[in-house]
């Protein structure tokens, strides 16, 4: 018999996963009724996570690639800022996304108990899903391109995946809490993602910058896993060991602080929204 | 036998103007500019109140419980906390076996998807497992009656099929404790009586326990063994219901507006070039009141004040039922001489209104003073606005004759009746 205490919360504990683990079903419910909706009016459909990171990739290829030149450490350019934007595409669409899962769920918050943190992660994993089609066109561009695979840059991408999920997931959680009582942060996010992508190197390789630079690019974890991304596919190994990890702290630290801000302020969303 | 809920003194504090506004980030940081030392405290510091004060209460498995009382009471805040969506100030509560609370009819139905879907949705969000919902579905759509359109996105639905599936969906639900909040408001008699009946098998057939708040009182009648009585915050009554509804009558306290603060403290809209300065609300022994039977008089008394010269005075007193949010049930005009609205002057109404087309229920009230002429020209003038006092006034029918939902009694003869033929 379940039973079930309530007492006045406590915000120092992280995640609780074993109840995450008893509400798993209602996680994919969300993220497949997000799918769901989002393409029941459009009529593109699905083709169009295929169609944004393709039209970027040529209009990048055409302005950065053939008249900036920008060099992009041996790969042809396409296949270069496909990759990045892939991951980056990932990562913003589940940042943006989960930044306005609580209000955009009103009704639920304040109707219903569930764990709260279950509505922005679900919108990660709806954003994983696009981004597991646009990997499918990554690697027909890629083959076009001739370009070969190692099994090392498999495993790369399974770790580039845990990094942009812990920090797409961890600052959604932020920012959806902060959303609930400072409405504009909503108009901030898109503007703050347009300049990321400048700040990140997706359109340029982090080699063009300078050294002592791209120590405090490393910072931004999208920066290491995209960078190591492309060094894995190109040598086989990881060339800048050392950013990655810089990436890798980065990301659990900003994924626990997601955590703990949304722990403290969790217990009055039913009464500010 | 272990009870399968338990309440220990249980309390919740709330800032008054209960929901905490949100804030622009702006104003934080333009605070943080004009006032650099001040700490930024969360919410308003207003003064704070109780909710809820020390609840105690225990209930057996299988007993069905009633929640009454008015409007701020505190009973919606007691079934949010113990469906766990707000935290207690402090207490504790125990619940032994599983919960399905429905606070609200339809939450989280997802307009766009069909009938089909919205019940894997709506069923998963109340704590289903998907293969529970497969092995209901049919259950479900039976129950809501709408086997012909359950491949139709919802929006296409009326609003009574959308009632009907939500309330099947959370009727099927099965959970061993099932906390109901004033379901029936919504929907038709035949709805509300089909609702009825079924959360009345969930209670005596299965055995269930049942916590139900509800203004239906003869639907609490009907289900409940116990009722709970709750008044400010306090639980003033626990026991037979048919006790429990009498205190709950018998609530002849009057809405005494100079002990709630008067109506300075009100939230209020206009201009302010005409004030209102009291408000009494009177029955028809000229004593303060706010329970009213059917047919009753009801006397307003009104003083206002005249701050600057103006062109036209008008007087409305709304009433809205607490049931149907915001439909505007009555409109006193009044108007007022011109000659008399003058800079410092000051006047007052009295106005009586019968209580004849009206049905029994609780309304909050609003008053408005304005000019209409200027709103004849799509340009009103708002002088003074009171949103709504602190509590509404009930209208009871002494015969307590059940009419069922709705707000308006039509004044009615028979001309030919049939049944000698």
């Amino acid at each position: 018999m379940t039973v079930t205490v309530i007492r006045p919360r406590s915000p120092w504990y992280l995640l609780n996963f074993h109840e995450l683990w008893e509400f798993r079903e209602l996680l994919y419910i969300f993220s497949w009724r997000d799918i769901k909706v989002r393409y029941k009016q459009t009529i593109l459909g699905i083709l169009w996570v295929l169609l944004q990171p393709l039209l970027s990739m040529v209009i990048f290829t055409v302005f950065f690639g053939n008249f900036a030149q920008i060099p992009s450490d041996g790969l042809p350019y396409p296949v270069f800022v496909l990759l990045g934007l892939v991951f980056w595409g990932y990562f913003s669409g589940a940042l943006s996304r989960a930044s306005t899962a609580f209000i955009d769920n009103e009704g639920l918050v304040k109707k219903v108990y569930f764990p709260r943190e279950i509505l922005p992660f679900s919108t990660v994993v709806t954003a994983l899903a696009d981004f597991f089609v646009s990997l499918v066109l990554f690697f027909i561009v890629a083959v076009a391109f001739h370009v070969p695979f190692n099994i090392a840059f498999f495993g790369m991408i399974l770790l580039a995946l845990i990094i942009t999920t812990l920090t797409s997931a961890g600052v959604g959680l932020l920012v959806a809490s902060i959303n609930i009582k400072y409405r504009d942060v909503r108009y901030i996010i898109p503007y703050f993602l347009q300049l990321m992508i400048f700040v990140t190197p997706v359109i340029y390789p982090l080699s063009i910058v300078r050294p002592s630079f791209q120590f405090i690019l490393a910072l931004n974890p999208m920066a290491g896993v995209i960078n190591s991304l492309r060094s894995v596919l190109i040598s086989g190994s990881i060339m800048d060991p050392i950013h990655l990890f810089v990436s890798f702290v980065a990301a659990v630290i900003l994924f626990i602080s997601g955590i703990l801000y949304f722990r403290r302020t969790e217990r009055f969303f039913a009464d500010i929204l | 036998m272990t009870p399968i809920i338990e309440v220990k003194g249980l309390s919740k504090k709330y800032k008054i103007g209960e929901a905490q506004p949100y804030l622009t980030l702006r104003d934080t940081l333009a605070g943080l500019f004009t006032h650099p030392f001040q700490k930024i405290k969360e919410g308003l510091q207003k003064d704070e109140f109780w909710a809820l004060k020390d609840i105690n209460f225990t209930v057996e498995p299988g007993e069905v419980v009633g929640i009454i009382g008015r409007n701020g009471a505190g009973k919606s805040t007691l079934l949010k906390i113990l469906s766990r969506i707000t935290p207690p100030t402090s207490g504790e509560v125990i619940l032994r076996g599983r919960v399905g609370s429905l606070l609200e009819v339809g939450t989280g139905f997802q307009q766009e998807l069909t009938g089909r879907e919205n019940i894997f949705l709506n069923g998963a969000i109340l704590g289903m497992s998907q293969s529970e919902i497969k092995k209901k579905f049919n259950e479900i759509v039976d129950f809501a009656e709408i086997e012909k359109f359950i491949n139709t996105p919802v929006k296409h639905y009326s609003s009574g099929m959308y009632m009907r599936l939500a309330f099947s969906i959370a009727a099927h639900l099965d959970p061993d404790i099932l906390i109901v909040d004033e379901v029936l408001a919504v929907g038709d008699i035949e709805f509300q009586e089909k609702c009825i009946g079924k959360m009345d098998q969930i209670a005596k057939k299965e055995g269930k326990t049942v916590l139900f708040v509800s203004h239906n009182l003869d639907a609490i009648r009907k289900l409940c063994h116990r009722c709970i009585f709750v008044n400010q915050g306090e639980l003033v009554f626990d026991g037979q219901v048919s006790e429990a509804l009498d205190k709950y009558h018998n609530l002849h306290e009057s809405i005494d507006l100079e002990s709630e603060g008067g109506i300075s403290k009100l939230g209020r809209r206009g201009s302010g070039t005409i004030k209102f300065t009291s408000i009494s609300i009177l029955n028809s022994q000229g004593k303060k009141s706010n329970f009213f039977n059917l047919n009753d008089k009801i006397r307003f008394k009104i003083k206002y004040s005249i701050l600057n010269t103006v062109q036209g005075l008008n007087l409305i007193i709304y009433f809205y039922s607490t049931k149907a949010e915001k439909v505007v049930l009555s409109e006193i005009r009044q108007e007022i001489n011109p000659d008399k609205i003058k800079k410092g002057s000051k006047g007052e109404f009295i106005i009586d209104v019968s209580l004849t087309n009206i049905l029994p229920g609780e309304y909050n009230l609003q008053f408005w003073l304005g000019d209409r002429a200027a709103l004849k020209q799509n340009h009103p003038i708002h002088y003074d606005y009171i949103d709504k006092l602190y509590r509404p006034i009930m209208i009871h029918d002494p015969e307590n004759t059940d009419l069922g939902s709705g707000i308006i009694l039509f004044p009615a003869k028979i001309i030919k009746n049939n049944k000698d033929k």
